[in-house]
C-alpha cells in the first residue's frame, strides 16, 4: 500500500477525536468538589453526635465506602464516573468501586479464584506502589529527623 | 477452471446460496436504528444464565436455532458448523454448539469471523465437500468488557475513539445451489499491522486491513468499485471509515460513495453513547443478516461486497507493548436466480 506507518501514524491522530479535556475537568471539579463537600457536612454531623476528629474521620471513610459500594452494586457507579471522570474516581469513593467491581464480576468464578484472587486487579497496584511510596518517605523522613 | 485469481482472491465456479441468515441481539442493539429489523431482541443482558459467558453462548446457540428454522433444514442436516467469537478459547462458540453434535470448525478472526466462515464455508461447499454449512458468529458486550477491559461495574470513561462491543450471534445457512443472495467468491486478507498501539482505537487499528484486502480485491479482479452497490465493512467505525476512505483514495479507488460500515449502522452514537461504533464479531453478522441480506432479497442491493474486519491483539500483547494488527476478509455476494 501508499500509506507508510509514519504518514498512517499522522492520518490517525488527525482523524481520532480528542476527549474534551476543559468540560470533562469542570465535571470532575464540580462533582468531586460535591463529594469532599458531602464528606465535610459527614464530619461534621458525627462530630455534633459525639464523635472525636479521629472517630469522624474513620466514620466519613466508611460512610462514603459503603456508598460507593452500593452503588457499585446497584449499577450506578460506573455512570456517575462516566459523567464525572476523575471526580468520582479519585475520591475513596473510587477506590472502593475498584475493589468491589472486580469481586462482583469474578463471583461466578469462585470465592478463591474469583473473589478472592480477582478482588486487587485493579486496586492491587495502587495498594503495592501506595506502601513502597510511603516506606521511601519513612526513610527520607528517618535520616532528616536525625 | 481456474479459481484462483490474483494473489487473495478465489471464484466460486457455482454460486453458493446463502438460504438463511439470523440475528438475536440484546437491549442496547434492540433500542438502535435497526432494532425492529432483528429476528430476536432479548432484553435481559444474562439471556437467563448464570454469567455473561454462558449469556454469549445462548445467543450463539439461539442464532443457529433460528437460521435453521428459517432455512427450513434441521440443524442435523448440516455437514459443517463453523463458528467464530472474542472470548479466550473460543468458548462462547464452544458451550453454545456443544449439543448441536456436528462437525465443529472454530475459528479465530476477531471481529472478522462472518467474514472468514463465509469464505471457508463457501469454499468447502464449492469444493464438493459438503452441501450445508452453517456459520456463526458472536459476541458480548459484558464478557468482551470482562475479558479485554475492565469489570463492568467498575467505573472509567471511554475516549471518543473507542468502539462498543455488539451484544448477540448471526447465523448463514450456505447451500450448494438456490436462488437469491449468494457467495460468488472471496478476498482472504492478510494481517497488516499499521503500528497502532491504542487499543481504544480499533477503528485505525484495523482500516489498513480493510484498505488492504480491498485494494487487493479490485486489483485481482480487475474490478472497479463501481462493480458494486454496496461495500461494506465489518466495525471500523466512523474514524476507521475516513481512514479507509483515505487510503483508497490513494490506491486510485474512490469508494465514498458506496461504502457503508455495520458498526456506524448499528447504533445511533448521537443519542446511544456508542462513540466510535459497534465492534465485536456480532456487529457485521447481526447487520448482514438483518439488514444487508434482507434488502438483497428486495432487491434494494444486487452485488455487495461484504469485508467483515478483525483486531488480532490480546490483552497481554497490548500490554507487553505489541502493536495491533488487523485483518479484513472480503466476501463477494450477488443476487442469483
Amino acid at each position: 500500500m501508499k500509506t507508510n506507518r509514519q504518514h498512517y501514524d499522522q492520518m490517525v491522530k488527525k482523524a481520532s477525536p480528542n476527549s474534551k479535556l476543559g468540560l470533562n475537568c469542570f465535571k470532575a471539579f464540580i462533582v468531586g468538589g460535591l463529594i469532599c463537600v458531602l464528606g465535610q457536612f459527614l464530619y461534621g454531623l458525627f462530630e455534633s453526635w459525639g464523635a472525636t476528629n479521629d472517630q469522624a474521620a474513620t466514620y466519613v471513610a466508611i460512610t462514603l465506602i459503603f456508598s460507593a459500594v452500593l452503588l457499585t452494586g446497584i449499577g450506578k457507579f460506573d455512570d456517575l464516573v462516566n459523567f464525572a471522570g476523575a471526580g468520582a474516581a479519585v475520591p475513596i469513593t473510587g477506590f472502593a468501586n475498584a475493589m468491589a467491581s472486580p469481586a462482583i464480576e469474578f463471583k461466578k468464578e469462585g470465592y478463591i479464584f474469583g473473589v478472592g484472587a480477582k478482588m486487587f486487579l485493579i486496586a492491587g497496584p495502587v495498594i503495592v506502589y501506595g506502601t513502597l511510596a510511603s516506606m521511601l518517605v519513612g526513610i527520607v523522613y528517618f535520616f532528616i529527623q536525625r | 477452471m481456474l479459481k484462483r485469481h490474483g494473489e487473495q482472491t478465489v471464484i466460486f465456479s457455482k454460486p453458493v446460496g446463502i438460504v438463511a441468515a439470523s440475528s438475536v441481539v440484546g437491549p442496547k442493539e434492540g433500542e438502535g436504528p435497526l432494532g425492529g429489523r432483528f429476528d430476536l431482541v432479548e432484553n435481559g443482558l444474562m439471556f437467563e444464565t448464570r454469567s455473561w459467558e454462558a449469556a454469549e453462548s445462548k445467543f450463539a446457540k439461539t442464532a443457529v436455532n433460528l437460521c435453521s428454522c428459517k432455512a427450513e433444514i434441521p440443524v442435523g442436516d448440516f455437514e459443517y458448523i463453523i463458528a467464530g467469537d472474542l472470548l479466550n478459547q473460543s468458548t462462547g462458540s464452544i458451550f453454545g454448539l456443544r449439543d448441536t453434535n456436528r462437525p465443529y470448525l472454530g475459528i479465530f478472526g476477531a471481529c472478522s469471523a462472518m467474514g472468514e466462515g463465509l469464505s471457508i464455508g463457501g469454499m468447502l461447499i464449492d469444493g464438493g465437500f459438503a452441501q450445508k454449512v452453517m456459520i456463526v458468529a458472536s459476541s458480548h458486550f459484558c464478557s468482551a468488557e470482562k475479558q479485554f477491559r475492565f469489570p463492568l461495574e467498575f467505573g472509567s470513561q471511554r475516549p471518543p475513539t473507542s468502539s462498543w462491543t455488539v451484544t448477540g450471534a448471526a447465523a448463514a445457512a450456505l447451500t450448494a445451489g438456490g436462488k437469491g443472495p449468494a457467495l460468488m467468491g472471496c478476498t482472504t486478507g492478510k494481517i497488516v499491522d499499521m503500528g497502532v498501539k491504542d487499543a481504544h482505537n480499533m477503528g485505525a487499528a484495523m482500516a489498513g486491513a480493510a484498505a488492504d484486502t480491498i485494494a487487493a480485491h479490485f486489483r485481482d479482479l480487475g474490478r472497479n468499485p463501481s462493480y458494486y452497490d454496496a461495500i461494506i465493512t465489518g466495525d471500523l467505525g466512523h474514524v476507521g471509515q475516513e481512514l479507509l476512505l483515505q487510503m483508497l483514495s490513494r490506491e486510485g479507488f474512490e469508494i465514498a460513495s458506496r461504502h457503508r460500515d455495520c458498526g456506524i449502522e448499528i447504533f445511533d452514537k448521537d443519542t446511544q453513547g456508542t462513540l466510535n461504533g459497534g465492534s465485536g464479531c456480532a456487529c457485521s453478522g447481526v447487520v448482514f443478516a438483518a439488514y444487508f441480506y434482507e434488502e438483497m432479497k428486495r432487491g434494494k442491493y444486487n452485488k455487495i461486497l461484504f469485508v467483515p474486519t478483525g483486531a488480532l491483539m490480546s490483552p497481554t500483547s497490548v500490554q507487553q507493548g505489541e502493536s495491533i494488527p488487523g485483518i479484513a476478509h472480503a466476501v463477494i455476494i450477488e443476487n442469483w436466480s
